[in-house]
């Protein structure tokens, strides 16, 4: 990417020369009847005005981008400080969203922060260990053929819509998971987080969407972590081999070094994803703007299934407080990709790419 | 310290296709083994078998008898972590660990060996290093990453890394191919006061190397593309490349072809 | 080098090639001995969950093997295969439910599917009713999403080639790639937020197909500007240089040169891209509105969608209506397995020859 700096200088002195040119007719008329230089200045000419409007028109795509990224943010931001103006409550503690019109608008963002945060750590915890344990399982331990063919199935899963995941959650696992939760009450109960204040619920709980989301997310994580796992260049673990490293050690030595900046950021791809996720949300939950750490009981809310349960019934600066919401989830995703970014800097003088 | 290598009948395949044929030779303890030829005609897929990294290929499998002194490489029983642990091995590229400093890649390979003493530990580094005429260059650095270190440098970590668990043989597969002149003679004269302690057997495109660094000399060649590789002669270096008994040898290092 | 003749040697170092081994039959035996005791201590402690003897199984399975190995191959080798057994556990653990997936989708699915179901509306069909079809949603899925990569293909490819070609890391560069990672991270549900409030509340759109367009074109602009931008980051300086040095003009390089050498690569991002948002749900259902007819022109009126017809079978929670959510993800799925498979088949047609 140094080398286009070598290549404007040369068409520079040119340009004037033929920007004077155009316009002059006798000049034009004796270039045409002289053959020989035409050509080449033709071609110059051209060019110009070709780089010119392939420059332009791609600085124009990055200005449009900026453009409309820029709005978006104004946007919100206006909007978001219209809503928290007008609430009653205070955004950040209130556990009410009540936005209807007549009533006092008041509202809160600190169940849903809830929700959201839990459902998707519950989803990492469970995820993240499981999706590295597959893609080593694909990257080192399965038979080629077999390696082969997973990859692909997990690529495919990867891209399943997550309405599927809804759908399949809502009528197959939120059922499925009523065992799991009386299990996880009588067992680990005394852990508060697993106790059930009404025991046989329906699993409609943080805790179920934590699953889901779990599931939803493992292709996503398995896919970039065995893609990372793939590119450690074969010659480390070679030199890990070569020392008399068994095949845990040669992972431990060569491969989790290299790619643990790769893990992160799929990991962190896999939250996002998480905690923006609307619709496998939206059917497995059975909403209420309760704050309770019993994870395992029915309620619970997350920021983007409240946007899409509420947005059909808010008007004005109803509306106007679900954006301000959905700033926050906004602003929870980039600190959590900052984050990353964060961590994987600072790993950065060793990691492969400058070895 | 050192041991002798004995092969015989050994084949190496790569699935199906068969890479090396039948070779049969014998590498002598505390001297420069060098392995000649023409590109492709199987000489390193031959140094990856003696300690059985050739199987780490995909689909890769070996026939024939390797003896490491009185033990068959490939016999029953045989773990290939105690062999690769015992025949060390050096690599074309340099391959430091990239995540870790200068010190603990020497010690990476007493680490995975359960030696966990720092006392032990760092007496082993700082003699790798010194033998592998490192140390005076890095010893104010030990903590710095050892890729921050020139090539040639980094072939000597490498080195280094190799010797640290003492092994009985090392192995280096064109250990200077990807260096500088000046990197070059560094390495050929550490290899020439390695022999003093190991078994080496160094594979080289490079001929005047060969003449230069090793004891015995052992040329490959194969018949066509597509074919296995074959042992051609092996004998004293001198032999070889002042009167070969076979005519390839002589056409080869003359410069007839390849 | 004396030096190391004279060392001590250190026992960990030494000691035979042959490394003591459990015999092959010890892993089906630590099975039988796992799955035997986990029996006992289902039947003696009353454990009616069958779930519970498996995982008591396989816990036992783990660490007997471990212990085992300790025991006889040292605690390197029992690490190794500690290693290994959790591998394997993980893989098993994240099979059964992907799988189940699949395969729930499949068999619901597929007794839906039938040439009415794929050619027919929903129009005049109550939720409780058996019949209708797709056919509005599928022309409406295809049109909103054809649109939104109609505009974001270029924009996105052209904002990659400025920031890898012409940007040289200047501000505007830097600008626009620090937002397009900002952009990457913006929920589905955001973006169908900020369309809603600022084309159909404040410019005062109608709900349409088109409306749905620009929330999945602001979801997918990302994604392409990325995958192109590491593409283009892939093709090797010395072909620019070969290029320029022959005299040819930098945007010819980049159009003759450059962007064919990545065009494999390129559409196959393009290609993921369109099955990443073709399956957006959250701001379809805000915008597009959704309608049981057929609509085709995705610039008036409500259109439906697959995901949002899903969503709705879904909600109206009559067996017949949920069938048709199951037809209906099936559909989905199976679209979005034929773009992953063109996207693959470009991808290795396009490939240079020699790589992978």
């Amino acid at each position: 990417m140094d080398t286009p700096d070598t290549a404007p200088p040369q068409d520079v002195p040119t340009s004037p020369d033929l920007l004077a040119d155009s316009p002059d007719g006798p000049r034009r008329g004796s270039r045409m009847s002289d053959a020989r230089p035409a050509p080449g200045k033709r071609q110059a000419g051209k060019v110009r005005i070709g780089d010119r409007l392939f420059a332009g028109s791609s600085r124009g795509s990055g200005i449009v981008l900026l453009v409309v990224m820029a709005a978006i943010a104004v946007f919100l931001t206006i909007r978001s400080v219209n809503a928290i103006s007008h609430d009653q409550g205070n955004f950040l503690t209130t556990f009410e969203w009540n936005t209807q019109e007549g009533a006092p608008l008041s509202f809160g963002i600190a169940v849903l922060a809830f929700g959201t945060i839990v459902s998707a750590l519950v989803a990492m915890i469970i995820a993240v260990p499981v999706a590295i344990g597959v893609a080593l399982f694909i990257s080192h331990y399965a038979p080629r053929r077999m390696a082969q063919a997973l990859g692909y199935v997990i690529d495919l899963l990867a891209a399943v819509p997550s309405i599927v995941y809804g759908l399949w959650g809502a009528l197959f696992l939120v059922p499925h998971m009523l065992g799991v939760n009386a299990w996880l009450n009588q067992y680990f109960g005394w852990t508060y987080l697993f106790g059930q204040s009404q025991p046989g619920a329906q699993p409609r709980s943080l805790f179920s969407v934590g699953v889901l989301l779990a599931i939803m997310i493992l292709p996503i994580i398995t896919a970039v972590s065995r893609e990372i796992f793939l590119q450690v260049p074969k010659m480390y673990e070679e030199a890990a081999l070569a020392l008399g490293a068994t095949r845990w050690e040669v992972i431990r030595t060569s491969v989790l070094p290299f790619a643990r900046s790769g893990i992160i950021s799929a990991s962190m791809l896999g939250l996002g994803r998480a905690l923006g996720e609307t619709m496998a949300v939206a059917t497995v939950l059975s909403p209420s703007l309760l704050l309770s750490f019993h994870i395992t009981d029915p309620g619970g809310s997350t920021i983007a299934q409240n946007i899409a349960t509420q947005f059909g019934e808010s008007q004005g600066v109803g509306r106007d407080a679900l954006i301000a919401s959905g700033l926050v989830l906004f602003i929870i995703t980039l600190l959590v990709n900052g984050g990353a970014r964060l961590i994987i800097a600072r790993r950065k003088e060793y990691s492969g790419a400058n070895a | 310290m050192a041991k002798r290598i004995d092969v015989s009948g050994l084949n190496a395949y790569y699935g199906s296709f068969r890479a090396v044929e039948d070779i049969s030779m014998t590498v002598e303890p505390r001297s420069v083994t060098a392995f000649i030829g023409p590109s492709g005609c199987g000489k390193s897929t031959f140094l990856r078998t003696l300690n059985r990294m050739h199987e780490v290929v995909p689909g890769a499998r070996v026939e024939g008898k390797v003896m490491l002194d009185n033990e068959d490489l490939y016999g029953n029983g045989i773990d290939p972590v105690a062999v690769r642990r015992t025949i060390g091995m050096v690599f074309q590229r340099p391959n430091p660990f990239p995540t870790m400093s200068i010190k603990e890649n020497v010690a990476a390979g007493l680490k995975l060996n359960g030696v966990r003493n720092k006392k032990l530990v760092d007496e082993a580094v700082e003699r790798s290093l010194k033998g592998a005429n490192l140390w005076n260059e890095v010893k104010d650095r030990l903590d710095r990453p050892g890729a921050g270190l020139s090539g040639g440098q980094q072939q000597r970590l490498c080195i280094a890394r190799a010797i640290a668990v003492e092994p009985q043989v090392l192995l280096m597969d064109e250990p200077c191919s990807a260096l500088d002149p000046i990197s070059t003679l560094a390495i050929e004269d550490l290899i020439g006061e390695l022999k003093e302690q190991f078994t080496i057997v160094i594979v080289t495109h490079n001929m005047q190397q060969a003449a230069r660094v090793s004891d015995r000399t052992a040329f490959f060649n194969l018949s066509a593309v597509g074919q296995p590789g074959r042992l051609i002669e092996i004998d004293a270096t001198e032999k070889i490349f002042s009167n070969p008994s076979v005519q390839a040898t002589e056409d080869y290092i003359s410069g007839r072809f390849g | 080098m004396s030096t190391i003749s004279t060392s001590p040697r250190r026992s960990p170092l030494q000691g035979s090639l042959k490394e003591r081994r459990l015999p092959r039959w010890t892993p089906v035996a630590t099975v039988a001995g796992a799955v035997a005791l986990a029996v006992v201590l289902g039947v003696v402690f009353d454990i009616t969950s069958h779930l519970q003897w498996g995982l008591m199984a396989a816990i036992f399975f783990v660490a007997g093997q471990y212990l085992l190995a300790r025991q006889v191959e040292g605690p390197r080798q029992a690490k190794n295969g500690l290693v290994s057994s959790l591998v394997w556990v993980a893989f098993l653990l994240a099979l059964l439910p992907l799988f189940g997936l699949l395969y729930y989708t499949i068999s619901k699915g597929a007794s839906v599917i039938n040439g009415t179901f794929l050619t027919h509306s929903m129009n005049l069909i109550s939720p409780n009713q058996v019949g209708g079809g797709l056919y509005h949603a599928l022309i409406a899925t295809l049109e909103q999403v054809g649109i939104a990569t109609l505009v974001a293909t270029p924009l996105g490819v052209l904002t990659a080639v400025y920031l890898v070609e012409y940007g040289n890391g200047g501000p505007l560069a830097k600008a626009v790639s620090f937002f397009v990672d900002v952009m990457t991270g913006v929920p589905s549900i955001v973006a169908g937020l900020f369309i809603l409030t600022f084309w159909i509340v404040i410019l005062n759109q109608p709900y349409t197909g088109f409306a749905g367009s620009l929330a999945l074109m602001i979801l997918m602009l990302p994604v392409v500007v990325r995958s192109t931008e590491e593409m283009l980051k892939l093709v090797p300086n010395e072909l620019r240089e070969a290029s320029l040095a022959l005299g040819v003009p930098k945007w010819l390089t980049i159009l003759r040169v450059v962007l064919p050498t990545a065009i494999g690569g390129i559409t196959t991002g393009v290609m993921l891209a369109i099955a990443r948002i073709i399956g957006e749900t959250a701001p379809i259902l805000m915008l597009v509105f959704g309608t049981d007819v057929i609509n085709t022109n995705p610039f008036k009126d409500p259109q439906s969608s697959l995901p949002l017809y899903v969503y709705q079978q879904y909600a109206a929670g009559t067996d017949a209506s949920q069938a048709r959510a199951w037809g209906a993800a099936l559909v989905l799925i199976a679209l979005v397995m034929l773009l992953n498979l063109v996207a693959r088949g470009i991808a290795r047609w396009k490939a240079p020859k020699a790589s992978r």
